[in-house]
This record gives structure tokens, sequence and C-alpha cells, in this order.
């Protein structure tokens, strides 16, 4: 479910990438400054889950699937 | 008198040839290893037969050799045109066919000149930065100059689709340097950490700062600003202390909790500008930083950089009703508002006068003398004025305080955007039949509603082929119907509700 949510938000900034199995959003530059802040702003509006500073780095936002381990790692914290 | 820029390289150059200038993190250019490439670049330019007076296309990253291109189109006495190079081809093309450009230099890698629409040669840059030094044709270009000639265009957005390019000279630049230096007071001791791209003149703060005043300026990755923490470590590890950024950069650090993880540890002077700075995340950073001037810039491009400025008292707090204001005129700037009728005001249009001025849009007479007019206030002689489209008044200090815009024309993520550019593009697409941008200012982001046929990914793949990526809007959505005035328009405010109040 929550995949699937972040899958259909990545591929909404990113209709020419292929977001299933892209594991290099940032490493080949897929995803932007802006993309990032709209992805965790998106994420608090979606789940009420605040991603905190700490853990907004390039491993988390590599792949979809990485985004959401990330996003129920952090709302199972709480 | 000062009347060329690079007097200010040259002077510094040979009061500390080996401090460092500018710097990323693979090169750090000191004074004299940075005037060299300069000089290189115009030797080669002058030995190419390129046209005094004439542009110069920069297609080219943030790096120190860029700037080095900057400063060597200069030396060549041409001016040089700084190009995003992740722009799409399409939008270059349409700059492309205004400018004419003489040359392009690019470090762009397989580069086809066809796909941008130029049939002028180009050059890479390492091929200009070894060429051999052509005193006597430097010297040529020099005593020939003078402080009106043109020394950048850069392109901004257009409401008709169309980018327009504002063209500043030696003076005006001249005027802005020693205004802006004299407000911050920049020394060998600054260093800078550039946030802004070099395709606006938003990066003459810095560039300024540090030909002129000796500063060190490191040039931080675009990328290094969506991981918030890794960015103050990076300012951390170079002992930034001096900061120009766009509101929307300084608030990704603030408005993501990093203050929690991490502190900047050296900065004593933020500088910031473009957008209003919401005041909670403005509180954050001066309970983190209370020793730092924080001061607020306002101008526009078409009076060279910034025109006021406004430095925060350390006992003024601003409350959530508080706007910040954008201060006072720099030292040789006049600022006044007229209302609709041309008279003098308390509130109305944000008019700036002065030899900051820049020489208006590049090819382009109607917008130029439609911006730039005959001060109305003045009858007894000539007096150009620019009309800035933005509203603004007084408060009970006597502080010139931004209001609004006249127009679409919006701020977003430090860029200046016309919403009627994203509308146009997006009404030339097949399966649209109407089309409405507006600025959702809640949650800063663009959001497009549309009627007909298409698909909204299908529209996002056409726009990205057609606008840099900080004009794409964040939300598309497809309305049954637009929702009309009475008078038949559409009705933008009942959308830029929507997009407020909506997910």
């Amino acid at each position: 479910m929550m995949l699937e949510k972040l899958t259909e938000l990545l591929k909404g900034l990113h209709p020419e990438a292929d977001i299933e199995n892209e594991d290099g959003l940032i490493d080949n530059g897929i995803l932007n400054s802006f993309d990032i802040v709209t992805i965790i702003a998106e994420v608090d509006d979606m789940f009420d889950v605040k991603i905190p500073a700490s853990e907004i780095v390039p491993e988390n936002f590599n792949s979809v699937r990485a985004l959401s381990d990330l996003v129920e790692r952090i709302s199972e914290e709480f | 008198m000062t009347t060329n820029i690079l007097e200010y390289l040259e002077a510094t150059a040979e009061r500390i040839p080996d401090s460092p200038a500018f710097s990323d993190e693979k090169l750090t250019l000191s004074f004299l290893e940075f005037l060299k490439r300069s000089r290189a670049v115009g030797s080669f330019l002058i030995g190419k037969g390129v046209k005094r007076r004439s542009p110069v296309m920069v297609i080219m990253n943030k790096k120190p050799d860029t700037i080095a291109v900057f400063f060597g189109v200069v030396y060549a006495g041409c001016f040089y045109v700084p190009i995003d190079p992740d722009m799409p081809p399409d939008r270059v093309k349409l700059i492309t066919a205004k400018l004419d450009p003489q040359c392009v230099f690019t470090d762009k890698k397989n580069f086809d000149p066809e796909k941008y629409g130029l049939t002028c040669p180009v050059f890479e840059p390492d091929e200009a930065e070894s060429a051999p030094l052509m005193e006597e044709g430097l010297r040529a270009v020099r005593d020939t100059s003078i402080d009106t000639d043109p020394i950048y265009v850069v392109f901004t957005s257009g409401s008709t689709g169309i980018p327009k390019g504002v063209l500043a000279c030696h003076s005006s630049v001249i005027d802005y340097a020693e205004a802006f230096t004299g407000m911050l007071k920049p020394s060998v001791s600054s260093v800078f950490g550039m946030q802004v791209p070099l395709y606006v003149d938003a990066c003459l703060k810095e560039i300024l700062s540090t030909i002129k005043c000796g500063s060190h300026t490191w040039l931080i990755p675009r990328s290094m600003f969506m991981f918030p923490v890794r960015l103050v470590e990076y300012l951390n590890r170079h002992e930034i202390n001096t900061l120009c950024w766009v509101v929307s950069a300084l608030t990704i650090i603030s408005g993501l909790g990093t203050f929690e993880t991490i502190r900047p540890s050296h900065l004593s002077t933020v500088c910031f500008g473009s957008e209003v700075f919401p005041v909670r995340q403005l509180a954050l950073w001066r309970e983190v930083l209370p020793e730092c001037r924080f001061i607020n810039l306002y101008g526009p491009t078409e009076a060279t950089g910034m025109s006021s400025y406004y430095e925060l008292p350390k006992d003024r707090i601003f409350g959530p009703d508080d706007r910040i204001p954008v201060g006072k005129p720099f030292k040789n700037t006049r600022i006044f508002l007229l209302d609709d009728d041309d008279k003098e005001a308390i509130e109305g249009e944000i008019c700036i006068t002065g030899r900051c001025l820049t020489l208006g849009y590049f090819r382009d007479e109607e917008r130029t003398a439609k911006a730039f007019t005959q001060n109305p206030l003045n009858h007894d002689c000539h007096e150009l004025i620019y009309r800035t489209g933005d509203i603004g008044r007084y408060d009970e200090n006597g502080d010139l305080v931004f209001v609004s815009r006249k127009d679409s024309q919006i701020k977003h993520m430090g860029h200046r955007i016309e919403l009627g550019e994203i509308e146009q593009n997006a009404g030339m697409l097949e399966g649209i039949s109407s089309q409405c941008c507006v600025y959702d200012d809640i949650r800063n982001r663009i959001v497009l509603y549309y009627t007909g046929e298409a698909e909204p990914k299908d529209i996002m793949m056409s726009l990205k082929s057609k606008l840099p990526s900080y004009m794409l809007p964040s939300k598309l959505e497809k309305l049954k119907v637009m929702p009309v005035t009475n008078n038949g328009k559409i009705d933008r405010s009942s959308l830029r509700n929507k997009a407020k109040e909506e997910e």
C-alpha cells in the first residue's frame, strides 16, 4: 500500500523514469532538491510521517523501495 | 574612478595573488590563476576575431572555470550570456534565436549544437584557458572600452512564453559592487558559500565581493541542497562564514529539523531574499545563531542585483503578522512608490532609479520601453526609472515593505517565474483545452489546472521537454469545467484557494 502510493507519487514527478526498477534515483540525477522537498511534504500529508533531517541522505532516496522502507521504519518508531 | 569591472580583479590579484578566489570540490583557483585563465580566454576570443559588444553564450556547469570564462568574455570586450546547462534544448532554442551569439562555450559532453538551434562556433573552455596571451589585443580592447558597454545578459521567464534577456553594463555592475560591499563589508577573511546558480545575476554578490574585496567563495553543488545535514557539514568543513541565499534554501535546513542534528559553526552573516521569509523559520535561524547578522535583500534583475536592504536589529522580534521590511535603498540608488495615477504614494508600484539601471531587455525595444520609462515626477529633464511591477509600502519606521506583485509573476525556490509562461507551454499541448496555473504559497508549489483529454503524466512529460525543472508544476489536476468569473475570465482566485485547501 505504502509502496504503491510512493511509486505513484514518484511517477507523477518523473513519468519518464522507470520508477519501479530504478535504484539510482539520486546517483543518476533523477531526483532534484525540489523533488526531495515535495516528497517529504507529501509523505507527511499522506502517512502523517515526519522524516527527520538525519534520515534525509541519498541512500534513503535512491529507490522507491528504500524510501518505502524508511517511511515504514519511522512510522513504527512512533 | 573605476570604469571597468576588470580593474577590481586586477587590483586584488596584485594585492593577494596566492589567496584562494573560487573553489569547488575539485579545484581551487587563486586570484593569480583566476586572472591568468580569464586573460587567456579573452586572448582566445580576440584571436578568433569575435566582434566587440556582442554575445557569447556560456552553457557550463557551476565551477570556478565558468566564472573565468565570464571574465574572459569581458576581457575580449564581449558580453557573456550564461545558460542553465540543464535547460531543455527547446527553451534554449528560443533564446538562441533572439540572441544570435558569436560563439558558445560549453563543457557538456556530446553537445549537439543543432538541438539548441546553434550555427555559430562551439568551444571547450579547456582549449581557451590554455591559449597564449595576446597582450596587445587585450590592451586595445581595454583602451577603447567605456563603462556603458554591456557585460552580461541573463534570461528570465517571460509572460508571453519567450524568455527575456536583461542586459547589464560595467557602470551598473560597478555601482552595485560599491553599494553592496559597502553595506556587507566583506574582507579577505570572508568565506562565502554560493547557493545560487551561475546563470542568474544573484551570483554577483559572491563574485563581486570576491574580486573586489579578496574574499573566498565556495561554489556549493546543487545536489547538496537535497541533503540538509550534509549541507551544514559542508559549511562547517569549509569554514564558511557568509551566506547570500534564497529563502527556500535556508528553510530546507531549518524546516526539516536539521538543527536538532547539526548546527553551522562559523556563520557570522546571512543575507537572504527573493522570497518572504516565514517568520517561524527565521526565528529558528536566529535562535541557533544569536550573534549573526541577518540581512533581507530586495531587488529586480533590471536594476542590477539588489536595490535595497534591511539588517534585522538584534533586539527586534518578528511576530506571525509581521513582514520583514526590505528596508532602505542601497547607496546611490533611489526608490519611490507610484500609485495608479503616477503620483508619489506611501503604497504603490516600486520604482527604481540610479546608475544601477541596466540597459534594458536585449533586442526588445517594446518591453524595454514599457518597463524603463521617463520619471513621471520629473518634468525638468530626462530621467529613466525602472517600474518593477512590485507593490510596496512604507512602514511606521519609514522602511520599505514588499506587499505583492501586480501581475502573475511569482518567486519559487528563488527563481522568478511568470505563471503565464507555464500556461503558454501547457496550452500548446494536444489534449488540453484550457489551463490555469496558480501558486500555492502555503506549500510553496505550482499547481496547473486544466480541462481536456490529456492525462497528467503525459502533460508532465511534455512540459519537461520545454521548461526548466524549477518551473514544473508540483501538481497537475484535470477539471471537468474551468471555473470562470462573471466576465467570463478564468477564476484565478477560486483556483488559488482550491490549491491551498487541497492535499
